[in-house]
């Protein structure tokens, strides 16, 4: 049920770009997905069929995802690694002091709108 | 030939909801309403723990609850019987967890005239009720002995969103190899602010520590 309740948050955000720019089709909307978000980009795909077919806005609209490979930076020594092959521990210091660069964005990036 | 236009956004799908949470928190602020956000895996004591502590604060605070953790009524019917206080079933409709906009449909069903203290038992679940805030002043989990000394190293998110960290079902500690110091340890390395308060729900042992940090908190919240 979790990236179904996600693509509904990405609807109602994508519903409220249309209004504000003034767009009545939406072709596209391309999505940041990080490698912790917790989304499985699939799951997302099919949940955006079901859900975004229902929407006069989104109908046979396609959810593109670039994914976003995760990173971790040390604080102690300053380097940055792979986070889902080490983790929390920084594999040149051992350290645990260490914070996610980036990885975690569920964040739509653009949309794609028929120009004619 | 059809060419496409490509309209810049970029926006996290949480930001809305912490736009929307953040406009609850004042609003219940300026209404004198402390809402607690208690969170944890499936079965790790949530009820059970609010029950003990709702009947040392009924005298002293006035209390609601709502019931988020499974799509029946039997906790929220549970907690009325067991405390005699207001207390209501969300329907989540199986989502895995509640944003700012559901919960704010829920105190809408609550009487809020005379309450100081509103406990929201989330959804079971360690992933995603850490990733959306809820309006609440407070975020407490709740952590069993069963599930291992070691789950702060395996959802750091939630442990570092969470003010209090309750350790319960300190009577099988011994069965589970349970390491007191180890938790507190990693739980700080997480968030080093957070509060560790182990308990016993079963037998209450350790409840009144819990009800005093929540007594604390909610007079706080309305001076
Ligand atoms: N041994 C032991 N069992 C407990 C304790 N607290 C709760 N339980 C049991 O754990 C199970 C789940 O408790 P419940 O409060 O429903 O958990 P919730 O799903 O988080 O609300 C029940 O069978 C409780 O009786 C405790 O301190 N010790
Ligand atoms: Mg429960
Ligand atoms: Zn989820
Ligand atoms: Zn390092």
């Amino acid at each position: 049920m979790h990236e179904l309740g996600i693509v509904f948050y990405i609807i109602r955000d994508v519903k409220q770009a249309a209004e504000s720019n003034n767009v009545s089709k939406v072709s596209a909307v391309v999505m940041n997905i990080g490698e912790v978000s917790t989304v499985v980009p699939e799951y997302l795909t099919d949940c955006w069929r079901w859900a975004a077919d229902k929407e006069p806005l989104l109908k046979g609209s396609e959810l593109k995802i670039i994914p976003v490979p995760a990173v971790t930076h040390c604080q102690d020594c300053g380097k940055e690694y792979e986070t889902v092959r080490y983790g929390k521990t920084c594999p040149y210091c051992s350290s645990g002091n260490t914070f996610l660069l980036q990885g975690n964005e569920i964040e739509i990036k653009e949309i794609e709108v028929p120009n004619n | 030939m059809e060419q496409i236009k490509i309209i810049e956004i970029k926006k996290s799908v949480f930001a809305e909801n912490d736009k929307d949470a953040d406009a609850l928190r004042q609003e219940l602020k300026s209404r004198g309403v402390f809402l607690l956000n208690l969170m944890s895996a499936p079965g790790s004591g949530k009820t059970t723990t609010l029950i003990k502590t709702i009947n040392l604060l009924k005298d002293m605070l006035r209390i609601a609850v709502m019931e988020a953790d499974i799509d029946s009524d039997v906790d929220a019917v549970k907690i009325k019987e067991a405390t005699g206080i207001q207390s209501i079933q969300l329907h989540t409709g199986g989502m895995c967890h509640l944003d700012a906009e559901m919960t704010r449909q829920g105190l809408d069903n609550l009487d809020l005239k005379d309450v100081d203290l509103v406990i929201l038992e989330n959804v079971g679940n360690l992933v995603c009720p850490a990733e959306f805030d809820t309006g609440s002043a407070c975020n407490a989990m709740i952590l069993s002995v069963p599930e291992g000394h070691d789950k702060p190293l395996k959802y750091p998110l939630m442990f570092s969103v969470c003010d209090l960290v309750v350790i319960n079902k300190m009577d099988v500690a011994p069965y589970f190899d349970f390491d007191l110091d180890k938790c507190k340890e990693y739980i700080h390395m997480r968030n080093p602010k957070a509060r560790v308060i182990p308990i016993c729900a079963k037998t209450g042992e350790g409840v009144e520590s819990f009800a005093e940090w929540l007594q604390k908190q909610v007079i706080d919240w309305k001076n």
